[in-house]
């Protein structure tokens, strides 16, 4: 709680960083608007034109707000939720192929990780590949991973579920493999002295003494698994998604709907990471392990 | 020597190979443990007293020699489950309470829900735990966590103790009560026990022989038959007796540091 | 037919020979031979089956033949490269990690801004900060000037927040000691604090590595002049020149190891005392 003053402000610092950029970014046109139409502006109508313009540079708070009022709440009034302008259904589209790809990137991570710690061939030639595959922008790939899984006759969310399949399962397999090694040698020791199976030793001290590595990596993982997921949006030809109203907001020069679609995919961002933080509490104070 | 022998070693070496050269950790160690024996193991950082316990665990694979526990091969007796170890850290699952972590052995070898639940309480009591069991090991103070740790090495039943320093990490007034504790818990179940310590008085005050090692190459340069009797009270530590077998441990461990 | 029974007979052989080599202790020649093995194993494959099962190269051409397009092509890939990785995501990188160091030692100075600062850092570096460089890309027209800008956005969080966790490392009583001898603030940064924080701000430095290429790539693909990797890549993808966008994947791989690789080396250079960095040499 003793953060939460110190948070407030700088979030109102952020607002008014904002508000005062957009009057400097989006004077001249106000400027040039009103030297063609032949008046002086005042200040105030100077500041007024900008946070209220159509295309901004930068658009005001307020009118991001209302476009995303616009394309949510109030299109759910008028009983059209799901329709094809709405934010709601462009962020379900997004939200369908991130938590699939995560899925999948966690399924894929985590299976790695075992075969990396209980098998030494596979520790030895996968594991710089591993780190040196999250070396490379990996982003490269997505446009064809999409061209190339449509030509095969692979479309819609699978295409884009493996880009962010292959962002996601990086930060699961380093986390995994740094879980499933953190028992201290001493505690290994003591399984053999009782005798205990492989399957054992993993199921019982192994597995969860990786929860916590997991949860963090899980955090990490989401996050990248939805940057994947709007990118492989981008190449589709923009039909739909928070990726392709990026796109088509940046082709018509539509910099509120840009807004609008980043500020969605935040939120997406934070509440997915968001929810991973809540299910690890939980998870973490059943075991005994949240102190 | 009376009675059977338990843990029999012969001229048992073993030689790291590191990359500054070999390295013995043991050289032609030769011992008998009998039934009922508390042998302690003191001497020098270095000089084999762990690897020896580790050999006999099955921890370490000797390069030289040959050690029996119960008549059979180290493998053999850690495949039977034949001794409970205690490390020198509790080692205790953070995420298990006192009873699941007591419970972990039992589990692992298979025995039923109700016998285990008799036997958590049953060593709960033995080291003075009972009403912990419901209790998170970080909830618990350092002395405390270490004899839940001595009770999940009891908790299935092994005739062998095998310690390593258990109580090394803990402060002298802890200690003092917990090696009390240990003597009565030796003397009530007849266990034989094998005990690594690097402090003189906690070796004399426990034991009935008393192994004196020294390093480089690690070996045995002395057993002691303790004279004391098997009662001992904290303050036998002033008598004569005492005093003269603590001085005979500190002559074993100067010669062995001489050479 | 032939094909694939040549690639069933590399794929065990490679594995032959790596559990051949695991078994054997650990040494640098076999840490290094094991995983390049491998990588060697699974091009073989990939070429005996692109050749076996006659895939058209418009849906993943063989090695091979993107070896042999990369050779024929280097002059316009060298040109993306240095569009992209020097221009674009190199001085982002350097603009946006001193940045974020000089933010992270002000606000170590504020306990106020720390508290204020760090969450919304740690919220701002899990969102998918990537979407901004539509507007960038707007705001600082198509060059390289906007793809630096949205690298510059890209590293900054990630690397503030891991400095400013740096600058906390040292324990109470190393700060103590210094106050024993009565060390100024700039003393105290500059002989402990900073040394103390090199292991975190180098592990910001390397995943800011891949960030940085990643957003100029990205930034490409919202408009840029005719040349730069993300350029060659969406235009070549829709030209169906499969073997230079996989040419190009190449380059990007070359960039970002390369780039990762040095900045791995300056750390080990750098932090040679701390523990993960020990015993290695």
């Amino acid at each position: 709680m003793r953060s939460v003053f110190p948070v407030l402000t700088v979030v109102v610092v952020i607002f008014i960083a904002w508000y005062a950029g957009a009057i400097a970014l989006n004077a001249r046109w106000a400027d040039d608007k009103a030297e063609r139409a032949g008046v002086e502006l005042s200040l105030t109508e100077l500041v007024a034109d900008t946070w209220s313009q159509d295309k901004p540079k930068l658009p005001a708070p307020h009118q991001v707000a209302a476009e995303i009022w616009k394309t949510t709440g109030a299109m759910v009034a008028k009983g059209r939720g799901f329709s094809k302008r709405s934010l709601f259904y462009h962020s379900w589209v997004t939200f369908s192929s991130t938590t699939l790809g995560f899925l999948m990137g966690t399924v894929l991570g985590v299976g790695l990780a075992v075969g990396i710690v209980y098998n030494r061939t596979m520790d030895m030639s996968v594991m710089p590949w591993v780190i040196a595959s999250q070396t490379i922008p990996i982003i490269a790939i997505a446009p064809m991973i999409i061209v190339v899984l449509n030509a095969v006759g692979i479309s819609g969310l699978l295409p884009k579920a493996m880009i962010s399949m292959y962002l996601s399962f990086f930060p699961v397999v380093v986390g995994m493999v740094k879980g499933l090694r953190s028992p201290q040698v001493m505690q290994l020791d003591q399984m053999r002295t009782w005798n205990a199976s492989p399957s054992q030793t993993f199921w019982k001290l192994r597995l969860p003494a990786s929860m916590p590595y997991l949860f963090t990596s899980l955090k990490i993982a989401m996050a990248a698994s939805l940057v994947g997921a709007i990118i492989g949006e981008l190449p589709t030809g923009a039909v739909a998604g928070l990726g392709a109203r990026l796109l088509t907001g940046s082709y018509y020069g539509q910099t509120i709907q840009i807004w609008s679609a980043l500020v969605m995919a935040a939120t997406l961002a934070a509440v997915l990471v968001g929810l991973i933080g809540l299910v690890q509490r939980i998870t973490l104070k059943r075991m005994g392990m949240a102190q | 020597m009376t009675g059977d022998t338990v843990i029999s070693a012969k001229d048992l070496s073993l030689t790291f190979q590191t990359n500054d050269g070999p390295v013995h950790a043991l050289k032609d160690v030769s011992l008998d443990v009998v039934k009922g024996d508390f042998v302690s193991f003191i001497g020098p950082s270095g000089c084999g007293k762990t690897t020896f316990l580790r050999c006999m665990a099955d921890l370490e694979h000797p390069t030289g020699g040959t050690i029996t526990v119960n008549g059979v091969s180290a493998e053999e007796a850690r495949r039977a489950r034949a001794y409970g170890y205690v490390f020198q850290a509790a080692g205790l699952y953070p995420w298990r309470t006192i009873g699941g972590n007591i419970r972990l052995p039992l589990e692992i070898m298979g025995s039923g829900k109700a016998d285990q639940d008799a036997r958590v309480k049953r060593v709960l009591e033995l080291v003075d735990l009972a009403g912990f069991e419901n209790k998170f090991p970080w909830q618990l103070s350092g002395g405390m966590q270490q004899r839940a740790s001595i009770a999940r090495a009891l908790a299935f039943d092994a005739d062998i103790l095998l310690m390593d320093e258990p109580f090394g990490a803990l402060d002298e007034i802890v200690r003092d009560h917990l090696n009390e504790q240990l003597l009565q818990l030796w003397d009530r179940t007849g266990k034989t026990i094998c005990f690594v310590t690097h402090s003189i008085p906690e070796a004399v005050y426990l034991s009935t022989r008393i192994v004196v090692m020294s390093p480089r190459p690690g070996r045995i340069t002395d057993v002691i038959d303790s004279p004391l009797p098997r009662e001992r009270p904290l303050n036998i530590r002033e008598t004569p007796e005492f005093l003269e077998v603590a001085h005979r441990v500190r002559e074993g461990l100067r010669a062995g540091h001489g050479e | 037919m032939t094909w694939l029974v040549a690639g069933l007979a590399a794929w065990a052989l490679g594995w032959w020979i790596n559990t051949t080599l695991a078994r054997r202790p650990r040494t640098r020649i076999t840490r290094t031979v094991v995983p390049v093995v491998f990588g060697l194993t699974v091009i073989v494959i990939w070429e005996c089956v692109v050749r076996g099962l006659a895939i058209p190269s418009v849906l993943l051409p063989a090695p091979t033949m993107i070896a042999v397009r990369f050779i024929h092509a280097t002059a316009i890939l060298w040109e993306d490269f240095v569009q992209t990785a020097i221009k674009g995501a190199l001085s982002g990188y350097v603009m946006g990690c001193g940045a974020a160091v000089l933010v992270a030692i002000a606000v170590d100075r504020s306990p106020f801004l720390q508290r204020g600062l760090l969450p919304v850092g740690n919220f701002v570096a899990a969102l998918p900060i990537v979407g901004i460089a539509p507007i960038l890309v707007m705001w600082f027209g198509f060059d390289w000037q906007s793809k630096a800008a949205v690298v510059v956005v890209m590293v900054f969080f990630p690397m503030l927040v891991n400095t400013v966790q740096g600058l906390q490392e040292t324990d109470a009583m190393q700060r103590d000691l210094m106050r024993t001898y009565a060390a100024g603030y700039w003393q105290a940064l500059f002989k402990l604090r900073l040394p103390a924080a090199m292991p975190f701000i180098f592990n910001g430095l390397k995943i800011a590595t891949t960030l940085a290429l990643i957003g100029a790539i990205v930034a490409e693909f919202f408009g840029s002049p005719i040349r730069g990797m993300g350029f060659r890549i969406s235009t070549s993808v829709g030209q169906l020149a499969t073997d230079l966008v996989w040419a190009e994947i190449v380059v990007a791989a070359l960039a970002g190891s390369g780039f990762y690789g040095a900045v791995a080396l300056i750390e080990r250079a750098v932090t040679f005392w701390h523990p993960s960095q020990r015993g290695r040499g």
